[in-house]
């Protein structure tokens, strides 16, 4: 018994092996990774190409759990509740043969928070980075931080003498008109290294033969080349032809057309990002609806009837060909606090929600103007058509705005709607994320994607406290508190959650990544 | 001559700074870079400290004012969608352009004149008129259409030639081109067909309508009373009288090849400055979009300059017009 298994393990590495050899993976999605430089830009493709290449301390493996990249154990310290203790990976080098230890993780950690880098945020509670001998790396926070790792996971190390080397210590600037070197240029630990690179062409990543993980991992993919194809039409042309492997963004409408071809394959999972509406319950009167003196949002029976009106599975099957889970709550299923009672909470009640506009006193209804993207979401401004027709059954006539995200996103942080669309990703799958950034008023560190100018002092108090509650189990009950209130005030119509559609060739193996940033290493190709 | 060429310079200046004026006024409509340049963890300190940063909270006129400062010293600012000098980007994605609309007015040029004489000469045979109703077609399918069948068709279908790209390029002196390998020249193939279709078609249309004109003249009716073939009657004198007006449309349609190549490197992922353009509005990447706007318009006031300069060369009437009226 023992010897067949070690015969077959033999065989199937065997196998594997031979397959491996010049085995390249053609990947294309919509938009190209804005820049090299891992601190510069914290945005979906940027990132994506980036964990190939550059490795955080932990990172989620491609079922989402957290794994340790470039370090191998973490904990609180038991001493100093402040102080999250990290232990490095050892024998890791960078690209270029340079010896990786705690110098670059606190030189990286460091670059991380300066004003410039898009990640500061996730570092917001960090006072310092100490790094005690070569293989430690100490975070000390301002209050005791339970989530540490979680707001790490896309946190990236570079080499520190090669960024002293090549003037790339600041993070990318706007200002001096000099190329930054780390925007074209990388030396990271990761499985793939930088061979080529032409900014929204074409980019060819090659196995990194010195990889620390080389028998932990499949790397069956020794070579990768990247091409943004922006066209969805295009590129799932280059798909059906055979000039790529793997799309990333398959439209929904052509989802069919995909899988029926024989030696392609779509994958489709739950992606981290649930899709809602928020209005504006805070002010006295509204600038954008036909209610003179008063705001009709401002009352939660119009919120709830509002709610009552959307047809969430009529949305999934005429707007999103079924690929949507219609949802109850803001949170992605991923997330800790989501509730799956509270998630299957959202019905459709017609009746109901006319005699409650009738108590509230729009028995007649009102009109409203609703904001809407048009290039963010999958199907965002059929969305919001589809939801103005079925307000309209209520009385609320609904007139639709619809611009480019460009547009749009700004009518939000300037305060300049009464009703809009947002979509809501998670990227430390945990509930505080949401709340501070789409519960807590609005002021200089929290709330600044709350656009519906609700702010409650108790909840404000509970949300900033969950920062430092390290019983977990009080957080989590906190959490179920807050999002208990979230749900009873309606300050959000929860649509659906997104669902992701890989495209790839037949033989071609690989789990969806809820957080729609796929590790190559983890792919298998038989 | 050299009086009305420096008169046109300066009034292409004075054409250039208005462009710019109406460019930077309009910028603020296009949206907020802002957004797009911070992450989804942005604050509220954050957008002021970075719109300040990158004067954004300036009226238009500063920061057009601030822009002409530097695009006088050839420094254009840094792309916020890239992080990188705009005048190396321009300079890397030019030459995908300038090859595509080369080949692309080619086709049109050599193909929509042999087409449009073949049409005039026979004007009644079948094969003239199968040839004028395919032509509506290239009018008036809109271009993005255009391409997509031709994707769908050559590359899904047949699998003859690439969806999307450039194909593999060399690069000569800071100049990519496509020009010397195998799967470049292909990949030239499908885009320059489609960018070069609607043109082709207005070319043919113009030379056999100008053609037809001239070979109702009397001093072809002369020629061929002369007994001359009719190989030069059709060549050297009617084509050569037909092409004044065919020079003035053909140069400004070259214009309109290269600032109208956005959507054809769209729907082919054409590395181009086009391209640049579209994502650059898309990410509201002012730099960019006020290079590359005064960069088109540089090269209308140019092409315009020229196409004027050759009606001195062409038409000897104009040369004797000139001198009298001043």
């Amino acid at each position: 018994m023992k010897i067949t298994t070690s015969l077959l393990s033999v065989a199937v590495l065997l196998s594997s092996t031979a397959l491996a050899s010049a085995d390249t993976l053609r990947w294309a999605r919509a938009g190209d990774s804005l820049t090299l430089d891992p601190h510069a830009q914290n945005e979906g493709p940027t990132t994506a190409l980036n964990h190939q290449i550059m490795e955080p301390l932990v990172h989620r493996d491609h079922e989402g759990t957290i794994v340790g990249a470039l370090a191998t154990e973490w904990t609180p310290s038991e001493d100093d509740p402040n102080v999250w203790i990290f232990k490095l990976r050892e024998g890791v080098t960078f690209h270029d043969g340079a010896a990786f230890d705690s110098s670059d993780v606190k030189f990286s950690l460091d670059r991380a928070m300066t004003e410039d880098s898009d990640f500061k945020e996730l570092l917001a509670s960090v006072a310092e980075v100490r790094a005690p001998d070569a293989y430690t790396i100490e975070i000390v926070t301002d209050g005791p931080n339970p989530i540490m790792p979680n707001n790490l996971t896309n946190m990236f190390i570079m080499d520190q003498e090669w960024a002293e080397a090549n003037n790339a210590v600041k993070v990318q600037d706007y200002e001096g008109g000099e190329d930054t070197f780390a925007a074209k240029n990388a030396n990271g630990t990761g499985p793939y290294k930088v061979v080529s690179r032409e900014p929204d062409v074409k980019t060819v990543l090659a196995l990194n033969e010195n990889y620390w993980g080389k028998d932990e991992f499949p790397l069956e993919v020794t070579e990768i080349i990247y091409t943004p194809i922006q066209n969805a039409a295009t590129r799932v042309a280059a798909l059906l032809s055979g000039e790529v492997d793997f799309i990333q963004d398959v439209p929904v409408q052509d989802l069919e057309r995909v899988a029926s071809t024989d030696g392609l394959d779509v994958r489709t999972a739950p992606q981290n990002r649930v899709i809602f509406f928020g209005m504006n319950v805070g002010d006295e009167d509204l600038a954008n609806d036909s209610v003179e003196g008063a705001n009709p949002l401002a009352d939660v029976r119009v919120r709830e009837a509002m709610n009552l009106a959307i047809n969430r599975d009529a949305i999934k099957q005429v707007v999103m060909r079924g690929q949507s889970a219609p949802a109850g709550m803001i949170a992605p299923p991923f997330v800790n606090g989501w509730d799956e009672a509270m998630d299957a909470s959202s019905s459709t009640d017609l009746e109901k929600a006319k005699t409650l506009m009738g108590e509230a006193g729009y028995g007649d209804g009102f009109s409203i103007q609703l904001d809407c993207p048009n290039d963010r979401y999958i199907n965002d401004e059929a969305i919001c058509q589809a939801a103005v027709g079925m307000l309209a059954q209520i009385g609320v006539n609904v007139n639709l705005d619809a611009k480019p995200k460009a547009q749009h996103f700004p009518l939000l942080s300037n305060l300049e709607t009464d009703f809009y669309m947002l979509g809501w990703g998670v990227p430390t799958y945990d509930s505080e994320y949401i709340f501070n950034f789409l519960v807590h008023g609005r002021d200089d560190k929290y709330g600044s994607w709350n656009a519906t100018r609700y702010t409650n002092d108790d909840l404000n108090d509970k949300i900033q406290s969950l920062a430092s509650n390290t019983d977990l189990e009080a957080r989590d009950a906190d959490i179920a508190a807050i999002w208990q209130v979230v749900q009873d005030e309606k300050i959000y119509i929860p649509i659906h959650h997104q669902v992701l559609n890989w495209g790839m060739k037949s033989g071609v193996d690989t789990v969806v990544e809820a957080e729609d940033s796929p590790k190559i290493k983890y792919f298998k190709l038989n | 001559m050299l009086a009305f060429v420096i008169r046109r310079v300066l009034q292409s200046i004075l054409v250039l700074l208005v462009v710019g004026l109406v460019a930077f006024s309009m910028f603020r409509f296009v949206g907020d870079p802002v957004d797009n340049m911070l992450g989804q963890e942005r604050t509220q300190a954050d957008i002021e400290r970075l719109r300040s940063q990158l004067g954004l909270d300036q009226p238009f006129a500063v920061q057009y004012f601030k822009f002409l400062q530097g695009a006088a010293q050839g420094n254009f600012g840094v792309s916020y969608r890239q992080g990188r000098p705009v005048s190396d980007i321009l300079m890397e994605r030019a030459p995908a352009t300038l090859e595509l609309a080369a080949v692309s007015g080619f086709l049109a040029i050599s193909i929509g004149i042999a087409l449009g004489v073949f049409t005039a000469i026979r004007r009644n045979g079948f094969t003239a008129n199968a040839i004028m109703s395919v032509s509506l077609i290239g009018v008036s399918l809109p271009t993005f259409l255009i391409g997509i069948l031709l994707i769908y068709l050559f590359s899904v279908e047949l699998g003859w030639l690439p969806s999307f790209g450039r194909g593999e390029t060399v690069i000569i002196g800071g100049w990519s081109t496509g020009f010397l390998t195998e799967s470049g020249l292909k990949a030239l193939i499908l885009p320059s067909i489609t960018l070069g279709l609607y043109q082709m078609t207005l070319i043919m249309r113009l030379v056999r309508s100008e053609m037809l004109e001239v070979l109702r003249q009397d001093y072809i009716r002369f020629a061929r009373a002369r007994g001359l073939r009719d190989r030069a009657v059709n060549f050297r004198h009617a084509l050569k009288n037909t092409l004044v007006p065919v020079i003035t449309v053909t140069g400004l349609q070259l214009g309109s090849i290269i600032a109208f190549a956005i959507i054809t490197e769209t729907v082919f992922q054409w590395p181009g400055v086009g391209l640049l353009f579209i994502n650059a509005i898309q990410f509201v990447d002012i730099p960019v979009m006020a290079a590359y706007l005064m960069l088109i318009s540089v090269m209308f006031v140019a092409i315009n300059l020229i196409v004027d300069l050759l009606y001195f060369a062409i038409d000897p009437r104009l040369r004797v017009d000139r001198t009298a009226a001043h």
